[in-house]
């Protein structure tokens, strides 16, 4: 028998994948198991793998489109099988954005294609109780306000989680999402909305709802990828320029940061997307307080260059030092690896430290599990190995999730010192800034010093201030003796 | 202003009309001597006499046919049931002669007649006796049907209702009979069809009628206890029904509950939801959910009778799932 092929949530958080190559041809006989294909997640680019023996009959998407969690991606079967009932199904290549078009939004980019009309020429093929839930099928559940609202604001509502029945997108969902898009400081689409109402009603009539969602990307990132081109010509590779822009319903939102010069609009990246989604939950709603510390690396320093003479097997970097140092001064301070939920504090019994990496174009922090446990060598390797892979983009979900205590260094971009946005659930981050030389004064004299600044983030539900001056303490304990480590 | 019953504002509208159209009158069982079995016509006798106050036999298939033929011959009668449990004898007068004679005839044969009585529940009179057929006259073209929640509209319907060119259907509240309200003094009298919001909100729209909006006001009391502001409208009229009014107040607050005393098969608070449907879709924040009668005959033993009946907890848990709070 036939069956489809989906896109399956290869991460926690995805909600759409990017269709990167195909790794079987059609007609190719495939076993469950197999690698169909390669597909960027939200964090990294993963396998989608064949859940079912026989032959690759059809590819329903081209290398580079972008589908929603669900969606039809092929159908494997039998050789001779007819497969017509599967390929004019609902999701039949219909939810396809061409690559480079538009923000990876689906059909609805398609022009003229509104909402509507896509409800009656493609009838769900399944019945849908208010039970099930949307991401089984790929569908949104959202109430008629909740889409309006949406269409109004340009957000995309497949980006919401619906908490009513079924998973329900409703009204209170729309406006949260709202508010979380004012707290990221970017300019809030409906505060432009509202300027000209009249200016949005009238697009509607001429123009379905479905097109002027496609013409913005949810309005908080929009804004913040929005950049001007120098001179107003077409940038290769820009979707999007003024002039070429003219077929599509133009926002009030759009045409207001719409200067003279032109300007190009970027499609985001998965990666990109889930960064602006995750730091805006934070920065919003998580209290941050900030606790800055300069610390003495004179001995760190020398304990390094003493263990690189004896050859690379034992280089260190500053960066696996501080790992070190924090994962041990946490535990002595597990009130600062915890996590806020709501109606309790989670107090982790291990220790994971996620390690900010730079990759290029975003950020992803994969994890040093039970860094308290590990040796400063096998810090070093580990942090080494799942760097590479970051910026290869293999990091598996296993390998970026579940730290506990996060540390982001920026020493290396000379930088002296800044803020971290804390990475959600936990309760705080370290901001690790440049081991520099710098007049110290010791004993009534000025010499030189190898010194660096920490800034911890702390989410002030889960630590008070004393508590993480305590954890610096100890941190800067450690690192100007790093004997201590030892004890 | 003036305090008065909602019985006493019948009786007034009746008055007052009968006193400026030599034309109205009133028939029925009871209503002359006995001066109404609910004493809706206390004094009428007295003041316009045997000619205009006619107490008829047990007979209500009977005068309401000669109702109709009054009519027909050009006065306007007042046909009172002593309940509307007993014009189930009289439907086909209704049904077939009043609501059909004006077009059957080809415009000839307008029928100016209210059929007016107390409908619904009261307390323990068992199945036979405590019905509400609101959407039974509603299903028919031809006639018009009115059932007021307050004196002020009591009065003024009823006198919209006799000065009508067509059958109206009057149904009152046999529970509603001893409620006091603010009727205004001298001429008044509101407009069929026309919906009247009798508590503003914001959060949800309850939608009731009759006997149901005091339920509805409370229910809002109660909710505004828990930070919840509803907004109450009573159609007044059931037909035609007032659409406009009931599809704003959705479109503003995004949730919607229709409250009826009736069973929930085919009930008012199922056209309500239809034209709802329609005429707010975009505005739908959740599916509209309805708090009827039980779908069973209305039993006589008085907890049974209770749980049959809509109340103020069942509106609330009502909203509450519009609301997702449940």
């Amino acid at each position: 028998m036939a069956t489809k092929v989906v896109m399956e949530a290869l991460s926690p958080t995805m909600e759409e994948g990017r269709l990167v190559a195909w790794r079987k041809k059609e007609g190719d006989a495939v076993s469950a198991g197999d690698t169909l294909a390669e597909v960027e997640t939200d964090k990294a680019v993963m396998e989608l793998v064949a859940r079912s023996d026989g032959v690759l009959r059809k590819q329903m998407l081209p290398e580079g489109a972008t589908v929603p969690v669900g969606a039809l991606v092929g159908v494997i079967g039998a050789a001779a099988e007819d497969i017509s009932a599967l390929v004019g199904g609902p999701s039949g290549g219909a939810d396809v954005a061409a690559p480079g078009v538009g923000a990876g939004r689906t059909a609805r980019t398609a022009p003229g294609a509104s909402p509507e009309d896509r409800s009656s020429a493609a009838p769900t093929p399944v019945p849908i109780g208010e039970t099930t839930p949307a991401s089984a099928t790929g569908r949104v559940f959202a109430s008629p306000l909740a889409r309006r609202m949406a269409a109004e604001r340009s957000l995309d509502l497949r980006a919401l989680a619906g908490s009513g029945p079924g998973g329900r997108i409703v009204r209170r969902d729309v406006e949260a999402a709202g508010a979380q898009a004012v707290a990221l400081g970017a300019e809030a689409p409906e505060r432009l909305l509202a300027a000209t109402p009249g200016a949005v009603r009238a697009v509607r009539p001429a123009e379905p709802p479905g097109a002027a969602t496609a013409a913005g990307a949810p309005g908080a990132i929009r804004a913040g990828a929005w950049t001007a081109s120098p001179a107003g010509a077409p940038v290769p590779g820009a979707a999007i320029t003024t002039g070429a822009r003219a077929p599509q319903p133009a926002l009030p939102a759009s045409a207001q940061l719409a200067p003279p010069g032109g300007y190009r609009d970027v499609p985001l990246t998965q990666i990109r997307k889930t960064i602006a989604k995750r730091l805006g939950q934070s920065l919003g709603p998580i209290p941050h307080f900030y606790l800055t510390s300069e610390i003495e690396m004179e001995r760190a320093a020398e304990m390094r260059e003493q263990l690189k003479a004896h050859g690379e097997a034992y280089a260190v970097s500053f960066n696996d030092i501080v790992v070190k140092a924090v994962a041990l001064a946490l535990r002595q301070h597990p009130a600062v690896n915890a996590a806020f939920l709501d109606d309790r504090i989670r107090y982790f019994g291990d220790i994971h430290v996620g390690v900010a990496v730079a990759v290029e174009d975003g950020l992803i922090t994969p994890v040093i599990r039970t860094a308290d446990r590990k040796g400063l060598a096998e810090i070093a390797a580990e942090s080494k190995a799942l760097a590479a892979k970051a910026r290869a983009r293999r990091l598996t979900p296993e390998e970026y999730t579940g730290s506990t205590f996060s540390v982001s260094n920026l020493g290396m971009y000379d930088i002296d010192e800044f803020t971290a946005v804390i990475n959600p659930p936990e309760a705080a981050i370290l901001a690790v800034g440049r081991v520099t030389e710098k007049p110290a004064v010791v004993d009534g004299a000025v010499v030189p010093r190898r010194m660096m600044r920490v800034t911890l983030s702390c989410d002030h539900r889960v630590v008070d201030g004393a508590t993480g001056a305590k954890f610096l303490q100890t941190l800067k304990l450690m690192l100007e003796n790093p004997l201590a480590m030892l004890l | 202003m003036s305090l008065v019953t909602y019985r006493d504002a019948l009786n007034q509208a009746l008055r007052e009309e009968m006193r400026r159209d030599p034309g109205v009158f009133l028939m029925g069982e009871e209503v002359g001597v006995y001066q109404g079995a609910y004493k809706v016509s206390r004094g009428l006798l007295e003041e316009f006499g045997p000619m205009r106050v006619v107490d008829t036999p047990i007979t209500e298939l009977g005068f309401a046919g000669i109702g109709v033929g009054a009519a027909m011959a050009g006065l306007r009668p007042v046909v009172e049931f002593m309940t509307w449990n007993f014009a189930l004898l009289a439907i086909d007068q209704i049904v077939n002669s009043a609501a059909k004679m004006l077009y059957m005839s080809g415009g000839q044969l307008p029928i100016p007649i209210v059929f007016r009585g107390p409908g619904g529940a009261a307390l323990q009179l068992g199945a036979q006796h405590s019905q509400c057929f609101d959407s039974y006259f509603a299903n028919i073209p031809g006639l018009k049907v009115v059932a007021p929640a307050t004196p002020a509209d009591a009065k003024g319907l009823l006198k919209s209702a006799i000065r009508d060119a067509n059958p109206v259907v009057f149904i009152e509240g046999e529970m509603l009979y001893n409620t006091k309200g603010e009727v205004p003094e001298g001429e008044h009298v509101v407009p069929i069809g026309v919906a009247d919001v009798k508590r503003e909100g914001t959060d949800v729209t309850l939608v009731a009628h009759s006997k149901m909006v005091g339920l509805a006001l409370k229910a809002a009391e109660e909710l505004a206890k828990d930070g919840v502001s509803a907004e109450v409208v009573d159609p007044r009229t059931i037909r035609p029904l007032d659409v406009a009014t009931i599809a704003a107040s959705v479109r503003k607050t995004n949730r919607c509950v229709v409250v009826e005393e009736g069973w929930p098969v085919a009930g008012i608070g199922a056209q309500v939801v239809d034209d709802i449907q329609r005429e707010a879709f975009d505005w739908l924040d959740a599916p509209v959910l309805r708090v009827t009668g039980a779908d069973v005959p209305m039993p006589y033993n008085k907890h049974l009778e209770k749980l049959a009946k809509p109340d103020v907890p069942k509106i609330v848990a009502a909203v509450n799932r519009v609301l997702y709070r449940a």
